[in-house]
């Protein structure tokens, strides 16, 4: 597997359509919230975060990665009952470290794909728990075994969902 | 310098987005007012939000309701009619539950009414869809399709037939946001029905719903009911919030936390209910109600009990219908019909004790004259044993002294119910009706 980029064509930059930058996201938090409502566990899969990650990883531009992390994450807070800017923090973060990490890793390979997911999943979960915990002294349950699982969920549906963004986005040379 | 921010312009973006959101963060947590959850930009941003979320999810919604009910209303009908045969039958012994529990309602009115107390009824729910959650595992909140236009407000109630779900929090134009029982930042206060300990339910960290902080007891066992006790001013008392499922102690220190499975199928909510208005009595609707639901029970109960008119009994000299007081209190006398044949024995025909004399037989004369005078020796409490044939040669009993005699028939309700089966059939109804009594047999003269 390689995990460093090895060409010109692997390290250029994936844009995509404006009107996908703006209902991806949409849809991402739509879908959220109504399959919740109507699969069991569903809420273990996060697909705000995982078309954070998609556009940090093809994107490789930190600070339009971090401002679309930050969008994304303040409409999933709009959606909880929590303050805004818990979920915008995290997410502004973790599509930082996807923009920088897209840059020197191969992020075409499903199985990197695969393995950036699960890191940055439980990435989010560590800011979030630092976040609610440490610094708004708000409840805040860290369960490993359950984080390992909401991490391989995520890595998982991530794998097949980035798939199906790949048919949208357009090559930058 | 200008190299130093271009070196460095991705770090410094982050940290400065970083800053502007803990600001806000530190901004939103001061806020002193707990009844207003969210104020000024943040609720823009939330109402916004939920604007343009909310829409797509009501079409899918609709849409999958009506897929829904194109099953239900034109293929799922092969089973209906054994349905509707079991509903009438379960109609029929809910009627009858319904009588005995109206008459506990309007005693435990009288009782509260006693005591000062004051009851909260439901006057005015409505009914909404969930169209979403929060979509996270840290946040247990439900998205509905009703908002300010519709009536609703923060903290009102929400509840489905089966049991309490939360509470109303942010409310829009056309949306609301429900904080569930589930959550951590939840709280309703509650009562164990049974044991009647009161604790403060609230949601644990796996999302189920928890009685907090309780001192050890023994008597609190798994299945038993647990209430709402209406201490927190928000959710009406007396609702059902679920059952106790295991008591759980706590790591550190001597308390326990009870944790409850939900009467409401929260995992499974489609259509809620939110209470909008309540009241400390109930409404006209609800004594109508209450009232019909106990006639409606008696006719059930007098055609489903066998008949005990006897047709070759000869007719009734003093029917229980007597007439109604100005009260509206039915009058009874407390003097038993006459007996057919009257003779010694007959209580009403016995002699008072003073005009008896030692060692002498009752004769038919002073018992005639003392039926007919008026003196009723069972209503005097004269025992039937006081006008014993004499036994010869043994000595004569006394006789207890007469008690004064009352020529005024006491209007009473009588000590047996016309149908015993059935208690509350020959009470008055609130509108004047009254259920016919049932007939019994006269009286049969010994000797």
């Amino acid at each position: 597997m390689a995990l460093m980029a090895s060409s010109r064509h692997e390290v250029g930059a994936k844009s995509f359509p404006l009107v996908i930058y703006i209902v991806v996201p949409l849809l991402a938090l739509g879908l959220q919230s109504l399959l919740s409502l109507h699969l069991t566990r569903f809420d273990l899969v996060d697909l705000p975060l995982l078309v954070t990650i998609y556009y940090g990883i093809t994107q490789r531009e930190p600070v339009s990665a971090t401002l679309v992390g930050t969008v994304i994450g303040i409409a999933q807070d709009a959606l909880t009952h929590h303050a805004l800017g818990i979920f915008g923090i995290a997410k502004a973060v973790i599509g930082y470290m996807a923009a920088s990490l897209g840059v020197r890793v191969d992020t075409e390979n499903h199985g990197a794909r695969l393995l950036l997911t699960f890191g940055f999943t439980l990435a989010q979960t560590f800011i979030l728990w630092l976040l609610q915990r440490h610094m708004l002294g708000q409840p805040y349950a860290w369960h490993g075994f359950h984080e390992l699982l909401r991490a391989l969920a995520n890595a998982l549906v991530g794998v097949i969902l980035f798939a199906l963004l790949d048919l949208t986005r357009r090559t930058d040379y | 310098m200008e190299s130093f921010f271009s070196r460095y312009r991705n770090a410094l973006v982050l940290i400065a987005v970083l800053m502007a959101q803990v600001i806000g963060l530190a901004v939103q947590v001061r806020r002193p007012d707990p009844a207003a959850p969210d104020k000024g930009s943040v609720r823009v941003i939330r109402s916004w939000v939920t604007g343009v979320v909310t829409p797509p999810e009501m079409l899918l919604h609709s849409t999958g309701k009506g897929i829904r009910g194109v099953w239900t209303n034109y293929i799922d009908l092969i089973h209906v009619r054994k349905e509707n045969k079991d509903l009438k039958s379960e109609l029929d012994r809910l009627r009858l539950e319904e009588d005995s529990l109206a008459e506990d309602a309007r005693q435990g009115q009288r009782l509260q009414s006693l005591l000062g107390f004051k009851e909260k009824y439901v006057y005015q729910t409505v009914a909404a869809q969930v169209i979403g959650t929060s979509g996270t595992e840290q946040s247990h909140v439900l998205l509905i399709d009703k908002g300010s236009q519709d009536g609703l407000r923060p903290d009102m109630p929400v509840i489905t037939p089966d049991g309490i779900v939360g509470k109303t929090r942010d409310v829009f134009r056309h949306t609301s946001q429900v904080l569930e029982i589930s959550d951590q930042t939840s709280g309703a206060g509650v009562i164990l029905e049974k044991t009647r300990i009161r604790g403060v339910l609230r949601g644990d960290s796996w999302g189920q719903p928890e009685i907090v902080n309780l001192s050890p007891d023994e008597r609190i066992q798994r299945g038993e009911p647990v209430l709402t006790s209406g201490g927190d001013a928000i959710y009406p008392r007396g609702l059902a919030v679920g059952l106790v499922e295991r008591v759980i102690p706590q790591p550190e220190g001597t308390l326990v936390n009870v944790l409850i499975k939900p009467a409401a199928n929260l995992a499974r909510l489609e259509e809620v209910l939110i209470i909008t208005n309540t009241g400390e009595e109930m409404t006209p609707d609800m004594q109508q109600d209450l009232t019909d639901a106990q006639k409606r029970a008696s006719d059930v109960l007098a055609e489903r009990l066998p008949s005990r008119t006897d047709p070759n009994a000869p007719a009734d000299e003093q029917p229980d219908d007597a007439p109604t007081g100005p009260d509206g209190e039915v009058a009874r006398p407390v003097q038993p019909p006459k007996a057919l044949h009257p003779d010694r024995f007959t209580p009403s025909d016995t002699p008072p004790a003073s005009e008896l004399t030692p060692g002498q037989p009752i004769t038919n004369a002073q018992s005639s004259a003392a039926g007919s005078d008026g003196n009723n020796g069972a209503a005097n409490g004269t025992p039937p044993s006081a006008s014993a044939p004499e036994i010869p040669g043994s000595t004569p009993a006394p006789s207890p002294a007469k008690p004064p005699s009352s020529t005024t028939k006491p209007k009473t309700k009588p000590a047996t119910p016309a149908n015993p089966a059935n208690p509350h059939q020959s009470q008055p109804t609130g509108n004047g009706n009254q259920a016919p009594p049932a007939q019994t047999p006269p009286p049969q003269g010994g000797a």
